[in-house]
């Protein structure tokens, strides 16, 4: 379809006005975190002292010292290892979905809506009571275990989205080629599904990533604390300064892996994939 | 190579539906079998079965004289071609054609010989780095065709494979599907709906209707001496024409004109009864370019309603004139035959030479051959036989 100059111009005013509006906020953060203490409440847009003392501040110390360094690495290895065990997963039970007629398949799917749906603030109390005695309290499986329920379902869903996409009869092919319901899986569905698994996977570590509530109720200290419940425990230099400075540079640093694990996995994300297998 | 054994073959599902009932069916080694049928009549049901891509609920089935009921596909050593082609779309032509040689760990030498020796047969080598998206309809056919050759199996096993093709690509792979067989000499069980592709590709046809194998046997045989309505209609085209008739001792009264019953007619035939008489198109004839035959067959006028020039050949419709049509209709229904019983089934098609003088709305003189008529009964749709006459040929 044609568009004429008078539509285009609409449109770009319209994405120039959202793209403000959602980028200000950003880039006032990182505004922020390059000023000095002494210019922080200056209120100007761009700093008048630049400066890399925030950042520095963040890393000061090493592991055992910076309150920032431990909690990054939680954040990375928990929103990794839920990502990768919630994608295992979801595929296997999106591919049963998907392709087996097995009685409870539509109850599973509504379970799996259902979770989904559930407000998790109401399962923190009784998580908190239960990661106590359990021992989980305050370790990564006590985080990852309820990144999990809450993330499935969203895995599930849209993995089984994409494999109903694909024709049936590619695995048919592939099990008269020799191969065994795994290999089929395995070689022919999984990569074909690959933009799938990848948008599953963006979806997961974000919210993993972001996660603050069962992050703040569930952790105790630096030993599982991620990024954005360890931000709130920041302290600035004095008791009467504001760690604002440190925090906005630590909040443009956990923006990054964000940034980058998008952009590493929309390249893969490439639509009509499965053009070419059958007929039309 | 080997042969495929159905021996009482039954699929049934869950709901109670028999999609296959109790099939009996030998396929030689080295045999084109072709599997027809109209949608939903159970044929892509059975070849599955022989995949085993569907369990078979009752019956044995052997490959090679070994029982694989219980076997999987991967075991079974035998190729399908699908009639989406099922490319694998990750994959170059020549990844999708090694691909099974690749999971029998095949080495990877040899996997490239063999690919490169089948590309060559389907002359597909400048195609082989290519993937599927990149190429056409008939590529992808042959790359499809090519998986299957590639690894040598017991037998090739194809799902209505030409039927995404466009008409005139679907003839030119036909040929080269035939001639591709005979040169590789596997067994091959090949299903298609398409009576045209049944009748010129195998050596043998089976046709199925609703589960229930009907008959059995070469295409000649099928076409002349079908058992019953059903295969008389299908197997032809145009089809078969289905009149009402009334048998009156030595004689059959059609609505146009009175034929003489054929001697052994006469022993099938006995006595006053009402049947379905088929006659094929190319038994009638213009009575001026009969000559010396003129003897031999009967004369009667019709008007003709229409006329279609193929060239080569002309076909004249008139009509019937019955006051019986829905008899023949319902019989028709009944045999499953639901194209011709939508139809108007009383006009009568007839193929003449194109030296024919037939004009639209004019009347014109028309030859028939009683020697040619089949008698079919309208109640059963079974054929109106002798015992012990030519007709056992049928089974």
């Amino acid at each position: 379809m044609e568009h004429t100059a008078r539509e285009k111009a609409l449109w770009t005013i319209c994405l120039t006005l959202v793209l403000i509006f959602a980028l200000i906020p950003v880039l006032w953060i990182i505004s922020l975190s390059f000023k000095t203490p002494a210019t922080i409440t200056d209120q100007s847009f761009i700093p008048t002292e630049f400066s890399f003392d925030n950042y520095k501040s963040l890393f000061e110390g090493g592991i055992s010292e910076s309150p920032f360094i431990k909690p990054l690495i939680n954040s990375l290895g928990i929103a990794l290892i839920t990502t990768f065990i919630s994608i295992i997963l979801a595929s296997f039970a999106a591919y049963a979905i998907a392709r087996l007629d097995f009685p409870g398949r539509s109850v599973m799917l509504a379970g799996a809506l259902a979770i989904a749906m559930f407000p998790p603030i109401s399962t923190v109390g009784p998580l908190f009571d239960m990661w106590r005695s359990l021992g989980l309290y305050d370790t990564w499986p006590g985080l990852i275990i309820p990144y999990l329920t809450f993330s499935l379902p969203l895995a599930i869903y849209t993995l089984v989205a994409f494999f109903r996409e694909i024709p049936w009869d590619l695995e048919k092919a592939a099990q008269v080629d020799g191969a065994t319901p795994f290999q089929a899986f395995t070689k022919v569905i999984v990569p074909l599904a690959a933009p799938g698994m990848f948008t599953a996977a963006i979806l997961v570590f974000i919210f993993a990533w972001n996660d603050f509530l069962f992050a703040i109720s569930l952790t105790s200290s630096d030993a599982s604390r991620t990024v954005p419940a360890a931000l709130a425990f920041f302290t600035g230099d004095s008791t009467f300064t504001q760690p604002t400075g440190s925090i906005a540079a630590a909040a443009v640093l956990v923006t990054v892996p964000i940034i980058i694990f998008v952009l590493l996995f929309q390249r893969r994300i490439v639509a009509g994939l499965t053009s070419g297998a059958v007929k039309g | 190579m080997a042969d495929i054994v159905l021996d009482h073959v039954t699929k049934k599902y869950g709901d109670g539906y028999e999609a296959v009932k109790s099939m009996d069916l030998e396929i030689q080694d080295g045999e084109f079998m072709i599997l027809v049928g109209p949608s939903g009549c159970g044929k892509s049901t059975a070849l599955n079965m022989i995949a085993g891509l569907e369990d078979i609920s009752d019956g044995e089935l052997k490959i090679g004289g070994e029982l694989v009921n219980n076997r999987a596909p991967k075991d079974r050593d035998i190729a399908m071609v699908f009639q989406n082609y099922a490319l694998y779309p990750h994959m170059t032509v020549r990844e999708n054609m090694g691909f099974a040689l690749k999971l029998a760990k095949v080495d990877q030498k040899e996997i490239n010989q063999k690919v490169e020796e089948a590309a060559k047969t389907l002359d597909l080598t400048e195609h082989l780095d290519r993937k599927p998206a990149n190429l056409s309809g008939g590529q992808r056919q042959r790359v499809a065709m090519g998986r299957a050759i590639v690894r040598e199996p017991k037998a090739f096993l194809m799902d209505e494979p030409l039927s995404n093709l466009d008409a005139k690509l679907r003839v030119q792979m036909r040929t080269e599907v035939a001639e591709l067989q005979s040169r590789l000499g596997t067994t091959t069980v090949y299903v298609t709906h398409d009576q045209t592709e049944a009748m010129t590709l195998g050596d043998r046809v089976a046709v199925m209707r609703s589960g229930v194998l009907q008959q059995v046997d070469t295409p000649a045989v099928l076409y002349n001496d079908p058992v019953n309505l059903f295969v008389a209609g299908f197997i032809g085209s145009p089809s078969m024409n289905f009149i009402h008739g009334q048998i009156r001792g030595d004689e059959i009264e059609l609505p146009f004109t009175t034929l003489p019953l054929s001697d052994e007619l006469k022993r099938a035939a006995s006595g006053d009864r009402e049947v379905i008489a088929g006659l094929r198109p190319e038994h009638f004839e213009d009575a001026e370019l009969v000559g010396d035959h003129l003897g031999e067959g009967v004369t009667f006028e019709a008007k003709i309603d229409l006329v279609e020039s193929m060239g080569s050949e002309l076909y004249v419709y008139f009509d019937a004139g019955s006051d019986k049509a829905d008899r023949v209709e319902q019989a028709a229904s009944e045999a499953g035959l639901e194209e011709l019983a939508g139809g108007d089934s009383n006009q009568i098609v007839a193929r003449l030479s194109p030296e024919s003088s037939a004009k639209r709305s004019e009347t014109l003189k028309l030859w028939v051959d009683p020697e040619r008529l089949l008698l079919f009964d309208p109640d059963s749709g079974e054929r109106i036989r002798a015992e012990g006459g030519s007709g056992d040929a049928g089974q």
